[in-house]
């Protein structure tokens, strides 16, 4: 459709209108409606449930069966997803949560990060493959944008596990460490925690999300906020999906013997700063930093790995004199049966579509410069 | 050190940071954890588990108590914690070895050190879910050779429903996988023992507890607790957390008991194993080079010491 506006006193000759292309984007993406791919890790029983409830205010674990300790014991970590469609104002998002229930559970959790950065993996390659497929009208993006990293508050900073985890992924997506069922803390343990997890973040190496600097044209406020933002880091938050009465007013809370804590109290937690970068501000950086940097860094790796393996079958035919083909010739065993005669297929199929792809993007390469 | 009581705690966790040092302290009202025995908290935790005795003599009315808290820095916090609570089921036994061998001999000094384990605090994290594989493991293998009493850290993170719950789910976990903590039903010695026992490992157990070295006014009270922005937490209130019903449990009503069991269960089951082991033979440690059977009296053949005496 055509977008027609009245330009009351705009009879400027010098006026091309094209100062409504954000409106036309704006109400493109509208229609389009957004979405988002949000990852929670973390050891279990640290709410992670329970926060991800309050922040987008839809209970998408209704149907969820905890194991008890023994069934606990054979656990491995699975990957699972949940997806919601939210409307707000006439916004729609369609919202993916996806959980790494076991992970961190068990008595040896020697690599139980693999499976989350596998799962990374394969939503990069797919998307890889549908961007160089040949319809590409409809392509469903389920690359992860954000990693929600839940640090148990009963540590004494990172503990091993957590630091493995973030030096396995924080080249593959955005981590945003959380600290988690932060009202077991007491104002000067939180500062203290933040301390030492900033620190041994850097000591170790570990790149967590960072956020854009703001434009130097921003207010004042605006950059004062940005600024408290990136000093809450991890952020120490709280959970819940029930209503208390504080004071005269109904809040989201926790109600102890001692005392009420407000989830959407600044001076209690960081939720509301967690929920306002989250959904209100950084929403879109956390996609396109997916895009430009994790995604383009994994796609540039697999080219790169591709064309080795093609350049090396390549020699490797040059040297044995065969003649003809470019594809690799497996080892036969001597008596080759029907399983292995299948697999030789198989690969030899897959090295076939890889070096089509190859072929394929050079010549983009080609016709572009 | 005449009327000197002695008892030996063994704090353990299985992860870092659920509150061991500054429970034994609060428990005790005195500074006797590794956390106030010079030992800085920021230095990296040890990769293997190191275990240390740290002993104190505490009094009160006239009465004093040499209290030995053994530390674990390092357990469980690995990313790799397979058979991680071997080296502390081995130093429970090494204490028992020690004891026994001091049995045996046959110039027996007139009180035996005792540096036996009375009682192992272990320490559940609360997230409100379940126990963790790590605390099955650790809780099967060493009820078989310790009194364990199992503790809720930190329970200032749990509402009442919450707390009420996961006691339930926790007690009901540890029933089905067969883990006897103390008071051990099976030691329950008459009738009156059974029912107050009954009533603790039902509904009590496992208590849910806080820890504080610091105090605050409240009310015009100074009391130990935790100072947040919602409210104080105050240690020993009961409403807030059963740590004082923790308190009278270990110390004021079945310290004793705790010895006891140690002594005459703990402590026989392993000599039995050891003389069968043995082919009946005690363990012997002999200075001299040449082993004269016939100076030696069968340590089996004497009446055991009664708890009295090794204190």
């Amino acid at each position: 459709g055509v977008l027609t506006m009245g330009w009351q006193g705009v009879d400027d000759k010098e006026y091309v209108g094209f100062a409504t292309l954000p409106n036309q984007v704006h109400r493109k993406s509208v229609k389009k409606g957004f979405d988002f791919t949000l990852m929670v890790a973390g050891e279990s029983g640290l709410g992670k449930s329970t926060l991800v409830t309050s922040l987008f205010l839809t209970d998408m674990y209704r149907d969820r069966k905890l194991l008890h300790a023994e069934e606990r014991i054979m656990q491995t970590v699975e990957i699972t997803k949940h997806v919601v469609d939210i409307e707000e104002k006439g916004i729609k998002l369609r919202l993916t949560i996806v959980d790494t229930p076991g992970f961190g559970d068990a008595v040896n959790n020697t690599e139980c990060w693999k499976p989350v950065a596998d799962y990374i993996d394969q939503q990069f390659e797919q998307y890889f493959r549908d961007e160089s497929g040949l319809n590409r009208k409809n392509i469903q993006d389920n690359r992860v944008h954000c990693c929600l990293y839940f640090v148990s508050p009963f540590g004494h900073g990172l503990r091993p596990l957590d630091v493995e985890f973030m030096k396995a992924l924080h080249q593959r997506v955005n981590i945003v460490p959380i600290l988690a069922k932060a009202d077991t803390l007491t104002p000067s343990e939180v500062e203290h925690k933040k301390n030492k997890i900033r620190n041994e973040i850097e000591h170790f190496g570990i790149r967590i999300y960072q956020f854009p600097d703001c434009d130097s044209d921003e207010d004042e406020d605006f950059k004062l906020q940005d600024q408290a933002l990136k000093e809450s880091i991890p952020f120490a938050v709280i959970g819940s999906n029930t209503v208390v009465e504080a004071k005269g007013r109904r809040v989201r809370g926790r109600l102890y013997p001692w005392g009420i804590v407000e989830v959407e109290n600044p001076m209690h937690c960081d939720f509301v700063k967690l929920r306002t970068m989250l959904v209100r501000t950084h929403m879109q950086d956390l996609k396109d930093v997916t895009r430009e940097t994790h995604y383009e860094n994994y796609r540039a790796q697999c080219i790169q790995s591709m064309t080795r393996l093609v350049v090396k079958e390549r020699n490797r035919n040059k040297l044995t004199r065969e003649s003809g083909t470019d594809f690799p010739i497996p080892a036969i065993p001597t008596v080759p049966d029907n399983e292995t005669e299948k697999l030789i297929r198989e690969k030899d199929e897959e090295l076939r579509r890889m070096q089509e792809m190859l072929q394929k993007i050079q010549r983009q390469i080609k016709d572009s410069h | 050190m005449a009327n000197c009581a002695t008892f030996c705690a063994l704090p353990v966790s299985g992860q870092i940071g659920l509150g061991k040092s500054t429970l034994v302290n609060t428990l005790f009202k005195s500074q006797v954890s590794r956390k106030s025995s010079g030992w800085n908290r920021e230095e990296k935790i040890p990769k293997t588990v190191e275990i240390k005795a740290i002993g104190h003599v505490i009094e009160e009315g006239g009465v004093k108590m040499k209290l030995t808290v053994i530390d674990t820095p390092g357990f469980g916090d690995q990313i790799n914690n397979e058979n991680c609570w071997e080296p502390i089921e081995k130093y429970i036994n090494e204490q028992y070895e020690k004891f026994l061998k001091e049995e045996v001999n046959i110039a027996r000094k007139k009180r035996i050190p005792d540096t036996r384990v009375h009682c192992c605090l272990y320490f559940i994290n609360p997230t409100g879910h379940s126990l963790r594989p790590l605390d099955l493991e650790f809780m099967k293998h060493l009820s078989k050779v310790v009194n364990i009493i199992p503790v809720i850290a930190k329970a200032d993170t749990m509402t009442l429903e919450e707390k009420t719950e996961f006691k339930q789910k926790v007690r009901k976990e540890l029933e089905v996988n067969g883990i006897e903590f103390y008071p051990q039903k099976e030691f329950d010695e008459d009738l009156e023992d059974k029912t107050e026992n009954d009533k603790i490992r039902q509904e009590s157990m496992p208590f849910a507890v806080v820890g504080s070295d610091k105090e605050y006014q409240v009310n015009g009270k100074r009391v130990l607790g935790r100072k947040t922005p919602w409210g104080v937490i105050e240690v020993e209130n009961l409403s807030h957390c059963e740590f004082a019903l923790l308190r009278d449990f270990v110390i004021r009503t079945h310290l004793q008991d705790l010895k006891e069991v140690t002594h005459n269960i703990h402590y026989e089951t392993y000599r039995a194993k050891r003389l069968n082991e043995n082919g009946g033979l005690p363990p012997v440690t002999i200075e001299t080079e040449e082993n004269h059977e016939s100076n030696l009296i069968p340590g089996w053949l004497l009446p055991p010491p009664s708890p009295a005496c090794c204190q």
